[in-house]
Parts: structure tokens; C-alpha cells; sequence
């Protein structure tokens, strides 16, 4: 199993104090490679449960299972090697850091891991996705789905087991849409990575074989009942 | 990539900022270079490595003015010495060298100090371990000279120039009639040897005027030797001889016959004591301390008393001047980074969700910090070593301070430590606020 979420809760506090339910999730569940689409609204708690999944929010309670570790349960220093090591994430706004090139970027993905820096895999990753010939172009340089694809090649640069793409061709012109989504599918297939991308596209969701729609299986008010018990 | 790596990319991102902050802190360094590598000089210049010798004798009065008279030709001699208390310093067996020094006149151009002294000059070490270069042949006629090395450049004399000089001060503008020949140059020392005109002692005393009427000797000797009526009785016996010569026009053509050695004066007496025994100096000095005739002063200490006393407190407080600079240079540093952070917090927020643990956003910051200080301050430190380089013959020249320009003083010693726990200060607040952002917020905003 590459992802298990169980009994996860969430909600935030609110400024005058009251409690803000966001997800209620009893299981769901990932095998190792697979790749799933995850349909939701805005404001329906997607990215709130990428970050959890992620470690970088930890749940009010429940286990969020991840290559067998229960990431919730780390400490936030383990937590954190483990998500650089572990975990790949493609945001929505690509998020590259204008100071670096785009081989610096994922060379950057590769700092924080514990695991060293491997320049020639760095390389390889961006000649997979078609930018062999822009390695030392800063983003400004870079079309924006030049830049998506730097974002992929950095969110695979510690051969992590689960790939989280949140909206990542919402930001990207209609003619690369087709092309990103495939160059996430494609890479994540060669290396066995696990997908979990969330979207609010029908067609995005469209292509993927598993498809799960958050509002069906979110159930926030479980929050409350749980605080009421 | 290592987090050193990391802030210097962000350094680089905000080029402008970063310069500007790093060149405050660099000005300040380079200025405490520079006052310390100009007092170092000044220090060095007035220490015991800068003179040769043990012990200055000269008449009793200022011990600071013997010293700065005798070493460094700044100040008008106070009085004289008899010429037969150098043969009589000569004799103790303490002493192994005892060099006389007449002077008070200067020359006509320039106003270099003239000094009237022997070869025993040149042959001693003019400061431990360095001997004087010279360039020509030896004094060997009366009216011969030997030029240090300013001399030579500014009045532009070489072998064989003629020249002039003024009896007493410049401002006297009584010109000797005798005509003087350079006969050799010395190389340059950094002391006051480079803009001073030696003459031969022989010569000096064969000028006109440099001997005072016999009747005056005459009293001096008889208080200067109250003690002694031995030695009273001998000079008083050359003084009758001189003047029944003079009686019978043996001096009718003026100085150009040797004159006996109680008609003679010395200013000081230079004196070199037996190295193996270093209290002969100080027993030395001790004894002609108790006596009225002479005194000897340790051509050091009176000169360390004025600089430590003085200069000290002038450099401290440049020191401390350079070092608040530096300290509002870290101030704006902070101000730089501090200002920055808000608009890094997405950056920050994204090394975070890239597996960043907090030390290392807080190490990033810091690392930032550090390399704009220690940076700024080793840039700052490079710069003021190359400009007292670029500087040190110009000041060679105006001031004949030997400025050695990659002399460590302690103070620089711990400014890099300094440096280091400024960028730490300083960098604190910063590092803390990336080490507190929240990641999840700084990735929505």
C-alpha cells in the first residue's frame, strides 16, 4: 500500500474561537503505482488534505499511512526528512525559486533529503521531460510550462514513492495541458510512482482510470460529532 | 546543496540590497584597518625594535626631549656634553660602544637636521638586526657627508652635490660659509636616519662658531668636574695650552686646526652595553642617575610613555569609532534581511514543502547574515591592507614611518570572530521569523 488514510479529522479555529470542520475521512486508500484522480470544488478541503497527506499539516487525529510510516504520528524534524525523501509535490503555481536554475531547482528538491545531491540523475530528469537544453535558464527564462515541467522534474528528484500534483495544469494554456498531464503520468508510470492529483476538471479527470470525488467520501461534520461525544 | 550555497543564491537575487549592506560593513573594516596599520606604524616607529641601542646619555633635563632630539631629530638639543665625557663613558667596562652626536644646525635647503658623528655610527646596527646600505665611499675629508635618503630625493643630491647649511635653526638664516660634499647616500631605514645630513664629528667642530670662547669652557668644565679635580685639572691644562697657542696666533686662520678635546662638545652620547649582561644598563643609567653631570634614559621608554599615554587613547578611540560604524553597518544589515522576509516567505514556505526542516530555513537566513558580514568585512580588510600596500611609500615619504601593510594586530585577530557574532546578532531575528512561517499559509499566499 502506498497511501492509507484512517479516521482523518481536520478543522481550524476560527477567530472567535469556534471550530471550523474542513475533512472527515474514515479510509482511502492508494496501491503502490497506482494513479488517482481526486475531483473537488474550491474550498472543498483539497488542498488541506494534500497538505496532510504531506506532512506539512498534521491531522487533529487519525493516521495517514505513507510507504508503511505513519507520517502524523512523526516528530516534525522526521516528518519533514521524510516528505523530502518520500513525497513529491507539484503545486499549482509550479513554485519555482526565481534565484536558481532550473537544474539548481532540482538540485534543490534533493538538499533537504539526507540523501545527497545527484547532479547526473538531476540531468536525466530534466532531459525526461524535454529541457536537456534549458538546464541553466532561470525560471523567468522559461515558458510557463517550461516551468511546470522544471516543477516535475523536481518533484521526482528523490525518487519519492507518492507524487502529489495539486491543479497542476490549471495554470497552463490548453495546448500544454495534454502535454503536462502526460509527462506527470508517463514519468510517474516509468519510475513506479504513486499519483495522487487533485483537479476540479472533469477532463483532467477524465483520463484517469481511478477517479474519487472528495465531497463523496469527506464527511467534515464528523468533526463535530466527534467533539460532541 | 549546501545552505551556504542556498543564501548565497538569495544574496545574489537581491544584488543591489546586498551589496550595499555588505560595502557599509567592508568601509568600516577597512577603516580600522587603516588606523591600525597606521599606529602599528607609529608604534613600531617608537618602540624598542626601532632603535640600536641601550642607553641615550646626554646632559640632565627632559629625558623625552634627549630622546626625540637624539633618535629622532624633533626637537632642538638641550644642552651639551664635554667631549672628554665620552672618553671617559668610553672606558667603563660596561659599555662596548658609545657613539657622540653633535647637532643643531640645518641644512640650508630643506631644513634637514645636520649631525656631526663618527664611522662608529655606520657601523653599528641602526635597529636590531639591520645595518645601514650605503652607497658611495667613507667620510674621509673634513668637510664630507653622508645623506639619508629623503635628502637625496627631495633636495635631489647625489655623490658629489654641494651644499650649505644654517647654523642653529632655519629661522636663524645665518648661513655657514663652509661648503659640504656628499660622498655617500644611505639606502632608505624608515627612521629618522633617512632625512638627516651626517657630517664628519671633526668637521663639525672645524665649523665656524660651533666652538664657544675659551673662558666659557672654561667655567663649564669647572661645574661640570666640581666633583672630579683630576679631570678638571687635565681640561683646564688643555684650555691654558689653546690659549697660549691663540696668544700666539697659532689660530689665526681659524678652525682648521684640530682642537683639543676640552674646547669640544657632543649633544649625546649613543651607548651600546654588553649583550650577555643586560643589567649593565641598567646600572648604568642608575649611576649617572645619583651624579649631576649626565643622565641615560632608555631611548624607549619615554617615547612609550607618550605613546601609550597619548596615541593609545587616540587609536582606542578611533578603534571604537570604526567599530560603531561597523555595528550600525550590521544594524542595516538586519534592516536588509528583516525587510526581505516578507517577501521570501513563499520561498521559504516552498524549501519547507520540499522536506526544508525550520534549522534549515533559520541555517539559510543565518548563512545569509554571516556572508554579507564576515564577506563585507574580509573584502573591507583586503581593501584596507591594499591601500596601506599602495600607500606605504607615499607615507614612507611624507613621514618616514616605515608602514609594514600585512601586520596582524590583535585587534584584527578578533575581528573576525567579531564579524562572525555580529552576523549571528544580527541575523537572529530574521532566521527566527523564516524558522517560525507557517508552511501551509506561506504556500497560499
Amino acid at each position: 500500500m502506498s497511501l492509507s488514510l484512517e479516521r482523518i479529522r481536520k478543522s481550524y479555529r476560527e477567530p472567535g474561537g469556534r471550530r471550523l470542520p474542513v475533512l472527515g475521512i474514515e479510509r482511502f486508500e492508494m496501491t503502490q503505482g497506482e494513479q488517482v484522480a481526486l475531483l473537488g470544488s474550491s474550498g472543498g478541503g483539497k488542498t488541506t488534505l494534500l497538505n496532510i497527506i504531506s506532512g506539512i499539516l498534521t491531522p487533529d487525529s487519525g493516521r495517514v499511512i505513507v510507504d508503511g510510516r505513519d507520517i502524523a504520528a512523526m516528530h516534525e524534524v522526521v516528518r519533514d526528512r521524510f516528505r523530502a525523501s518520500k513525497i513529491g509535490i507539484v503545486f499549482q503555481t509550479f513554485n519555482l525559486l526565481p534565484a536558481f536554475s532550473a537544474l539548481e531547482n532540482v538540485l534543490l528538491g534533493m538538499s533537504f533529503s539526507g540523501k545527497g545531491v545527484d547532479k547526473a540523475f538531476a540531468r536525466q530528469l530534466l532531459e525526461r521531460v524535454g529541457l536537456g537544453h534549458r538546464l541553466n535558464h532561470s525560471p523567468q527564462k522559461l515558458s510557463v510550462g517550461e516551468q511546470q515541467r522544471v516543477a516535475v522534474a523536481r518533484s521526482l528528484a528523490n525518487k519519492p514513492v507518492l507524487l502529489l500534483a495539486d491543479e497542476p495544469t490549471a495554470n497552463v494554456d490548453p495546448s500544454n495541458q495534454q502535454l503536462i498531464l502526460d509527462l506527470i503520468r508517463d514519468t510517474c508510470r516509468d519510475h513506479n510512482v504513486s499519483l495522487l492529483m487533485v483537479t476540479h476538471s472533469m477532463e483532467v479527470a477524465g483520463v484517469f482510470k481511478r477517479v474519487e470525488k472528495l465531497q463523496e467520501f469527506n464527511r467534515p461534520e464528523l468533526c463535530l460529532q466527534e467533539q460532541t461525544v | 546543496m549546501n545552505l551556504l550555497t542556498i543564501a548565497w543564491k538569495s544574496i545574489r537575487q537581491r544584488r543591489l540590497a546586498s551589496f550595499l549592506t555588505a560595502l557599509s560593513i567592508g568601509l568600516g573594516v577597512m577603516l580600522m584597518v587603516l588606523v591600525l596599520v597606521i599606529f602599528g606604524a607609529v608604534n613600531s616607529a617608537f618602540t624598542q625594535r626601532s632603535v640600536g641601542y641601550d642607553l641615550i646619555v646626554g646632559p640632565k633635563g627632559s629625558d623625552l626631549q634627549l630622546v626625540l632630539s637624539a633618535v629622532y631629530r624633533m626637537q632642538p638639543p638641550i644642552e651639551n656634553l664635554p667631549y672628554m665625557y665620552l672618553e671617559q663613558l668610553k672606558k667603563d667596562r660596561r659599555v662596548i660602544s658609545a657613539v657622540p652626536l653633535a647637532f643643531g644646525d640645518v641644512t640650508e635647503a630643506g631644513s634637514f637636521p645636520i649631525v656631526g658623528t663618527t664611522t662608529e655610527y655606520f657601523q653599528n646596527e641602526f635597529m636590531p638586526g639591520r645595518n645601514f646600505q650605503i652607497r658611495g665611499s667613507r667620510i674621509n675629508e673634513l668637510f664630507d657627508a653622508i645623506i639619508g635618503s629623503e635628502v637625496a630625493r627631495q633636495n635631489q643630491w647625489d655623490i658629489d652635490s654641494k651644499f650649505a647649511i644654517i647654523h642653529g635653526g632655519a629661522e636663524s638664516g645665518d648661513v655657514h660659509e663652509e661648503e659640504f660634499t656628499v660622498v655617500a647616500v644611505l639606502a632608505p631605514t624608515g627612521t629618522a636616519n633617512d632625512r638627516t645630513v651626517f657630517l664628519n664629528l671633526e668637521g663639525f667642530y672645524a665649523i665656524d662658531g660651533h666652538t664657544k670662547p675659551v673662558e666659557e669652557i672654561e667655567k663649564r668644565m669647572k661645574d661640570f668636574y666640581a666633583a672630579d679635580p683630576e679631570r678638571l685639572e687635565s681640561a683646564l691644562k688643555q684650555l691654558e695650552s689653546y690659549k697660549a697657542e691663540e696668544a700666539a696666533g697659532g689660530h689665526a686662520h681659524g678652525h682648521s686646526h684640530a682642537s683639543p678635546d676640552a674646547m669640544k662638545e657632543v649633544t649625546a652620547i649613543l651607548v651600546r652595553t654588553r649583550p650577555e649582561t643586560p643589567f649593565d644598563a641598567i646600572s648604568l643609567s642608575a649611576e649617572l642617575q645619583k651624579g649631576f653631570q649626565a643622565m641615560a634614559v632608555n631611548p624607549v621608554r619615554p617615547i612609550q610613555r607618550l605613546v601609550t599615554g597619548l596615541l593609545g587613547n587616540i587609536q582606542k578611540a578611533l578603534v571604537v569609532l570604526t567599530g560603531i560604524i561597523i555595528l550600525v553597518s550590521g544594524v542595516g544589515i538586519f534592516v536588509s534581511i528583516y525587510n526581505s522576509m516578507s517577501d521570501r516567505r513563499r520561498e521559504i514556505g516552498i524549501m519547507r514543502a520540499l522536506g526544508a526542516g525550520r534549522m534549515h530555513v533559520f541555517g539559510i537566513v543565518l548563512a545569509e547574515s554571516a556572508l554579507l558580514c564576515v564577506g563585507g568585512g574580509v573584502v573591507g580588510w583586503l581593501v584596507g591592507h591594499g591601500l596601506a600596500i599602495a600607500a606605504s611609500p607615499w607615507v614612507i615619504r611624507q613621514t618616514g614611518l616605515l608602514i609594514n601593510p600585512w601586520a596582524l594586530n590583535s585587534w584584527e585577530v578578533i575581528l573576525f570572530p567579531v564579524l562572525v557574532g555580529l552576523a549571528a546578532l544580527v541575523g537572529f531575528l530574521p532566521a527566527m521569523t523564516a524558522y517560525r512561517t507557517n508552511v501551509a499559509d506561506a504556500l497560499s499566499s
